[in-house]
């Protein structure tokens, strides 16, 4: 019997899912993911995180519920930072608490740190999470170095999957919200269906990215916010977009800030239209539906008529 | 130049006396009150933690002043405080108004202090660094003294024999303070009020129940926003003890200086069966203070935190094992921008009159589990 890991589909999974995925079965083990988010994932995080916590974060013990009985380990890493002087949000570094506290009758959880501010940590943090499974170095090695190369071309693959049509639309926020479809209500087939292809940050090259983040004024301390603002000034730049949509949790704290500092930016220095969603865990699906349909009968109408008359009679661009 | 700068607390003592003594003109924002909650709420993010939405409120408040400088200390840790000043920066021009911003990174090394004393030398090229670095020991000096004040009216509070007393003094010396100028008048007020608060007719031999103000800094240093909590402990006969000071906060930040000495470490020591990494904010600063709170065999913990506050959301799930395990009443107030008190003292009550009998059953010599 090999040992059995279990990793929640939450939080960073959707970004570093290749690499943790391949390093375990590399080393040999059976590794289990949560099913795809689901009703009842949902319910059952709620009920046992602190009502104060985001929604993601909630979503995340609802995952590590659905594992709990099946695995022999849990992998929930304790990630402080994947770049220099980056973190991500304080949740993350004490979610192997969050989750500890929160939830009853855990399986042995690996929590390793892993901290990449500092230089070439990501070996120690993998050999750490590789001794919890097998003595041999040498394998753990191996595992590690195809594990990585595995991500790569994961990112690789990742980048410019935007085809470059005329109907964009930007679509901001953390990607374990972009990427779960039950969490943001199915937002990017209900685009396509309306002819929209849409854009997140992650289809944008990081070299992108880190240059025009650069042109913030301010400290950007946080992944998200470079990633974020990064994209952001981007794609105001180019101007291929028609609109921006931000989907934001409700009491995310880094969106409280990156939110409102992309909607001043877009707002002063250009006129693409732009919208914040906010979900939750109240999973009904009418309210979103109709300001997205509202939003995209506005792009429409603002192509169909050459003069851009908004619908309440003053001209769009009468500021 | 007119600087203005926010409140937190009485924070504002010590800075507005470097500025003074480096004859830098300082328009002081009105202490904070409901309107400058009102400005800053009208203008933040709706999600943003409720410090943001005061602090902007009282910088506003000294705009409107005649502030053309804004002095805000920045930082760099996962917790949205870092942010705080390039935010405001935007929303304030947005709203036309034509002001600088003065910042300097936190102290946590010599670079941070080093340019803190930049920015004060570029506010007031006419004082030498010299001056400028011992006008901040100064300023450090102040800080300690009005922190050990302010603790002592915590500690006479509940055990004065004519009540209100003390918080008749304290509202004086708040008048008094704002008016005074410069480091001899500053430290001369706080002399003064020191030796009245000393000569109040109190009852030490008083027993008091003892309980620990823990959570996230602006809420437990700012009184308008925690809605004057150990006020209202105190008069109802209960010792608050606040666990941070604003004077503790810098000297963690400062103690990679040889002769700083702060109780960091054994904070993190207390705090390592719970929680053994610093995860921003004052997380683990919550979890170490409760902890020694325990030791010290006090009889509840009050822990505050503003809505959406990350780090301590963390704490917030690690609260009821600690509970349950170390047998204390935690109870947790969450402040935002709310400020009916009719709801909040109400669970005040609750929660002394349950520490009350707590105590009262102690002593008979039953236990009484908390769970």
């Amino acid at each position: 019997m090999s040992i059995k890991i279990g990793i929640p589909r939450g939080l960073l999974y959707y970004e570093y899912s290749p690499m943790w995925i391949s390093f375990f079965n590399e080393l040999g083990t059976d590794v289990i993911i949560s099913p795809k988010t689901n009703k009842k994932i949902l319910n059952d995080g709620t009920i046992s995180t602190v009502e104060d916590a985001c929604i993601p974060v909630k979503l995340y013990n609802g995952h590590v519920i659905n594992l709990q009985k099946k695995v022999d380990y849990l992998f929930v890493p304790r990630i402080m930072g994947v770049y220099k002087n980056e973190y991500i949000c304080p949740k993350f570094c004490g979610l192997p608490e969050m989750v500890k506290y929160s939830v009853k009758d855990l399986p042995k959880m690996i929590n390793t740190k892993i901290d990449l501010m500092k230089k070439d940590k990501l070996k120690e943090a993998m050999m750490e999470i590789g001794s919890f499974i097998t003595k041999d170095k040498k394998k753990i090695i191996k595992a590690y170095h195809s594990a990585q190369d595995n991500y790569l071309t994961h990112k690789k693959n990742q980048k410019n999957k935007w085809s470059g049509s005329n109907k964009n639309i930007l679509l901001m926020g953390h990607p374990y919200v972009l990427d779960d479809d039950y969490l943001n209500m199915n937002i990017k087939n209900k685009l396509l269906d309306e002819g929209y292809q849409f854009i997140t940050p992650d289809m944008i090259d990081e070299e992108i990215i880190n240059e025009y983040a650069l042109k913030y004024h301010g400290k950007l301390f946080w992944l998200f916010f470079r990633q974020m603002i990064g994209a952001c000034l981007y794609m105001m730049e180019k101007n291929v977009v028609d609109g921006v949509i931000y989907i934001s949790s409700f009491g995310c704290g880094i969106d409280s800030v990156v939110a409102e500092t992309v909607e001043r930016k877009i707002r002063r220095e250009s006129d693409i239209p732009f919208m914040l969603l906010i979900i939750d865990e109240h999973s009904g699906e009418a309210g979103f539906n109709t300001r997205l349909e509202a939003f995209i009968d506005m792009l429409k109408w603002r192509n169909q008529n050459e003069n851009h008359l908004s619908t309440h009679g003053n001209y769009v661009y009468s500021h | 130049m007119k600087i203005t700068f926010p409140h937190m607390g009485t924070t504002f003592i010590p800075i507005k006396m470097i500025l003074d003594e480096l004859n830098i003109e300082v328009i002081l924002p009105p202490k904070s009150n409901k309107r400058a909650l009102e400005l800053g709420v009208k203008c933040s993010p709706e999600a943003i933690c409720v410090p943001f939405k005061i602090i902007t409120g009282n910088i506003l408040e000294g705009i409107e002043k005649g502030a053309d400088t804004v002095f805000m200390l920045t930082g760099c840790g996962p917790c949205r405080f870092g942010i705080f000043h390039a935010l405001q920066r935007e929303i304030i021009h947005d709203m036309g108004h034509d002001v600088e911003f003065l910042t300097a990174d936190r102290f946590s090394n010599y670079e941070g202090l080093r340019e803190f004393s930049q920015r004060l030398k570029e506010a007031s090229p006419q004082n030498s660094y010299i001056k400028i670095i011992r006008t901040i020991k100064k300023g450090l000096k102040v800080l300690d003294e009005v922190d050990t004040l302010y603790e002592l009216t915590n500690k006479l509070r509940p055990r004065e024999l004519n009540k209100g007393e003390v918080d008749y003094i304290w509202a004086q010396f708040e008048n008094d303070i704002r008016t005074s100028y410069g480091y001899k008048e500053v430290m001369h007020v706080i002399k003064k009020y020191h030796l009245q608060l000393k000569e109040i007719e109190v009852d030490y031999k008083k027993p008091c129940l003892k309980v620990a103000i823990v959570g996230e800094i602006y809420t437990i240093l700012e009184n308008y926003i925690n809605l004057n909590i150990e006020r209202k402990l105190g008069n109802m006969g209960i010792e608050a003890i606040r666990t941070t000071s604003a004077s503790e906060f810098v000297r963690e930040q400062l103690d990679f200086i040889p002769f700083m000495r702060s109780q960091k470490k054994k904070i993190y020591k207390a705090a390592s069966k719970y929680l053994d990494i610093p995860i921003g904010g004052h997380a683990i600063n919550s979890i170490g203070n409760i902890m020694r709170a325990v030791k010290n065999d006090y009889d509840g913990v009050i822990h505050l935190l503003p809505f959406t506050c990350m780090p301590e959301i963390v704490v917030q799930s690690i609260l009821p094992t600690i509970e349950k395990e170390q047998n204390i009443p935690i109870m947790t107030l969450v402040l935002d921008e709310m400020t009916g008190e009719g709801g909040y003292i109400t669970r005040l009550e609750a929660f002394v009159d349950l520490i009350q009998k707590r105590r009262e059953m102690k002593n008979e010599g039953k236990s009484f589990s908390w769970y």
